[in-house]
């Protein structure tokens, strides 16, 4: 009796959330795949119309200047964050007295919502009320920063903010990181005369690597559903510069009445996060060779 | 009075049989939950406890709607739908498509609806020539307000056309002074769009681009010189104007930061609310051009078992149309009776000028639906036509893209 518990008590304890998941997560992939194939509006309707939705998807500007915003967001806000992330790392690792209040201070802007981060930014970044406003009033007339009402720029203010709020974090990950790194081997190196930056660069960063890839994974993973920071920062604006893919969803499924419109965009969103969490999951279950 | 008593009785003969009659009740879906939409609310909502009725609010804020009709889905689709849910325009006939409506069409007949409605408001009203929601209000979306101050100390008049708009608007700059508070939200974008539609190719042609969509008007001259005039209006907004909210914007105008503002008349509940007085310190005028751009609030009647549930329908139909309701709500609110035979006499100058250019288009053929408000078109097609606006307002787009742009995400909104 007791070998068949101890068999059977964990699949007994896991299945309620393994069937939730596969109903709440696969389940509703799968509904909203089937639904991308329809031409649903204001209601789901479940007649397969063929790929009318992806069609139209890609052939909306709007939805490429959301697919650009992700491209560069992304890019900018994954590199960005690593790089300031690893760099406070580095620095607050050199054994310094206030490192426990410097990193909670690092910390902290993970501790507010997307929405505040945002509602600060824009009213930091407001030409009219702003930083802009401010170096002006101290006399310098000319000074212009009206990155967050110029649809050039716009999309950089937005990385601003992201970075803003997710490098403390990053900076948390990799000193954890730094710490795990052996100290017998800095010893020895410190003791052969190597230069500390070559001992970070040649010694601890290599040897920090999964940690690099979580920090990209959960980044990557952050842009991708990127949506409250841009609704609370620009309100995807101006025009729809600022749109990102979850905004472009949340429009069409939301305000427009377009649910299949809605789906597809979902499900090519989906595909992105596959793109690059697929490759992570091969690289970490893949059985060992060493 | 006498209505009231035949319709008590009515009900009651209607469901003597069933034993388990409480008397009407309603749930209501709506979206007016700030200050003074609440207060006007809260006016049907004491008529309808005053006729006995049962009233079980729910009330769902945020997003300009999107909120409520999320709520809505919901309900809907586990059937389970509300007794009446605030919806307007084309909205109204999607729900309909989908069969879940209820036909009010007796108490309007009681009621005589018909006769009291104009003709191009009642028809949203309808699904299929019955009836299937009752409207509140009529909204005016081509208003220009101004400050009356600026314009007398440069010696301008309320502009009537476009061009004398500019000029004024020239002037204007030349004295510092910024001609055009606006907020670079994309539905306002679409609300200045859509009376400069209005106000250079006319009424008809307002009709065959934004509501037919029709592809030769979209495509045509006139459409171009209304993006035209945009890219002129962009030049006339200060350069901070990204993203404000537009009672912000009313605020500039009722400083004296700058002198027009186009919008809808809810503006006005601002002014009044600041304490300004129509015509002294401020002005009202319709926007530059012929016409009126209506945006109706109305409840749509959605289909729900239960006889005391469909008696508190009927109940809050026939009130929601009723005389003292019209009256009283819109004064709150700001907008004006959708019927036409409501005493005006305690409503202010611009509500007057309202109803009396409601009337004229009404018989002139020139009363259209707001595309911007969800009034003329349903909601892919006009985030469609919303998105180019937009677009082309916040760059520096020529006219001749944006045409091109527009006519092909019409054609892609299908």
């Amino acid at each position: 009796m007791s070998d068949w518990l101890e068999n059977h008590l964990p699949k007994a304890v896991l299945a309620p959330s393994f069937i939730a998941v596969l109903i709440f997560v696969y389940g509703f992939i799968a509904w909203t795949g089937w639904v991308s194939f329809t031409r649903s509006r204001l209601l789901p309707k479940y007649e397969i119309e063929g790929i009318i939705q992806y069609e139209r998807l890609f052939a909306s500007p709007r939805w490429d200047t959301a697919m650009n915003n992700l491209l560069l967001f992304g890019a900018l806000f994954i590199v960005i964050s690593m790089v300031l992330g690893l760099l406070l790392a580095i620095l607050l690792d050199q054994q310094i007295r206030t490192e426990g209040v410097i990193r909670t201070i690092y910390l902290y802007p993970m501790a507010l919502s997307m929405i505040v981060t945002g509602t600060a930014w824009k009213w930091i970044l407001n030409p009219g009320l702003g930083i802009e406003a401010m170096v002006r009033g101290w006399g310098f007339e000319s000074f212009t920063f009206d990155w967050l009402v110029n649809p050039d720029y716009a999309i950089y203010t937005v990385v601003l903010a992201g970075v803003w709020q997710s490098s403390g974090f990053v900076m948390a990950l990799f000193l954890a990181g730094l710490r795990s790194v052996d100290e017998e081997i800095i010893k020895a190196a410190q003791v052969d005369g190597i230069p500390t930056w070559r001992i970070y660069s040649a010694i601890i960063i290599p040897s920090m690597a999964p940690i690099f890839l979580s920090a990209f994974i959960v980044l990557a993973h952050l842009a991708i559903k990127s949506f409250d920071l841009v609704i609370a920062l620009t309100g995807g604006g101006p025009g729809y510069a600022t749109d990102l893919p979850a905004t472009y969803m949340y429009a069409m499924a939301f305000s427009r009445g377009d649910i299949g419109q809605a789906a597809s965009s979902a499900m090519v969103m989906m595909g992105v996060v596959f793109a690059i969490v697929v490759p992570y999951l091969y690289s970490e279950l893949r059985p060992r060779n060493d | 009075m006498k209505r009231t008593a035949f319709a008590a009785v009515s009900a009651i003969a209607l469901v003597a049989g069933t034993s388990a009659f409480a008397g009407p009740e309603a749930e209501v879906l709506h979206y007016w939950t700030s200050g003074g939409e609440a207060k006007s609310v809260a006016v049907l909502q004491e008529e309808f406890a005053a006729n006995g009725g049962t009233w079980t609010d729910m009330p769902v804020a945020g997003g300009g709607g999107d909120a409520a009709m999320t709520a809505l889905r919901a309900r809907v689709l586990s059937g389970n739908a509300p007794t009446a849910v605030q919806l307007k325009g084309p909205a109204i006939q999607e729900w309909y498509e989908e069969g879940v409506l209820a036909d009010i069409s007796n108490v309007a007949e009681a009621e005589g609806w018909a006769n009291v409605l104009p003709a191009s408001i009642a028809a949203h009203m309808q699904c299929e020539g019955t009836w299937c929601a009752a409207p509140v209000n009529v909204h005016r979306v081509d208003w220009i307000w101004a400050n009356a101050e600026i314009l007398e100390a440069n010696g301008i008049t309320m502009p009537t056309t476009w061009d004398e708009f500019n000029t004024a608007a020239d002037k204007l700059m030349a004295a510092g002074i910024i001609p055009l508070a606006h907020g670079g939200q994309a539905w306002q974008d679409a609300t200045v769009f859509e009376t400069v539609v209005l106000g250079l190719g006319g009424a008809e042609f307002y009709q065959q681009a934004l509501v037919d969509l029709d592809p030769a008007a979209l495509t045509s001259d006139t459409m171009l010189a209304s993006f035209d005039q945009m890219r002129k209006l962009r030049g006339y907004v200060d350069g901070n104007f990204s993203g404000r909210d537009w009672n912000l914007a009313t605020a500039m105008v009722m400083n004296g930061e700058a002198a027009f503002q186009i919008m809808g008349d809810w503006a006005k509940g601002e002014f009044l609310a600041a304490g300004k007085t129509p015509g002294t310190d401020f002005l009202c005028a319709s926007t530059p051009g012929d016409g009126f751009l209506y945006n109706v609030d109305s409840f749509a009647m959605f289909d729900v078992a239960g006889d005391d549930k469909r008696a508190g329908q009927d109940l809050l139909a026939k009130l929601i149309v009723g005389q003292n309701f019209q009256k009283v709500f819109n004064m709150n609110k700001g907008s004006i009776p959708a019927r036409d035979d409501v005493d005006l006499a305690a409503f202010d100058s611009c509500a007057h000028l309202s109803a009396k250019d409601m009337g004229a288009s009404s018989d002139g053929g020139s009363l259209m639906p707001s595309y911007a408000h969800g009034m003329a078109l349903r909601g892919a097609q006009a985030g469609a036509i919303t998105d180019v606006v937009t677009a082309h307002f916040n760059s520096d787009m020529s006219s001749a893209d944006a045409v091109k742009m527009l006519a092909d995400a019409v054609a892609n909104s299908y």
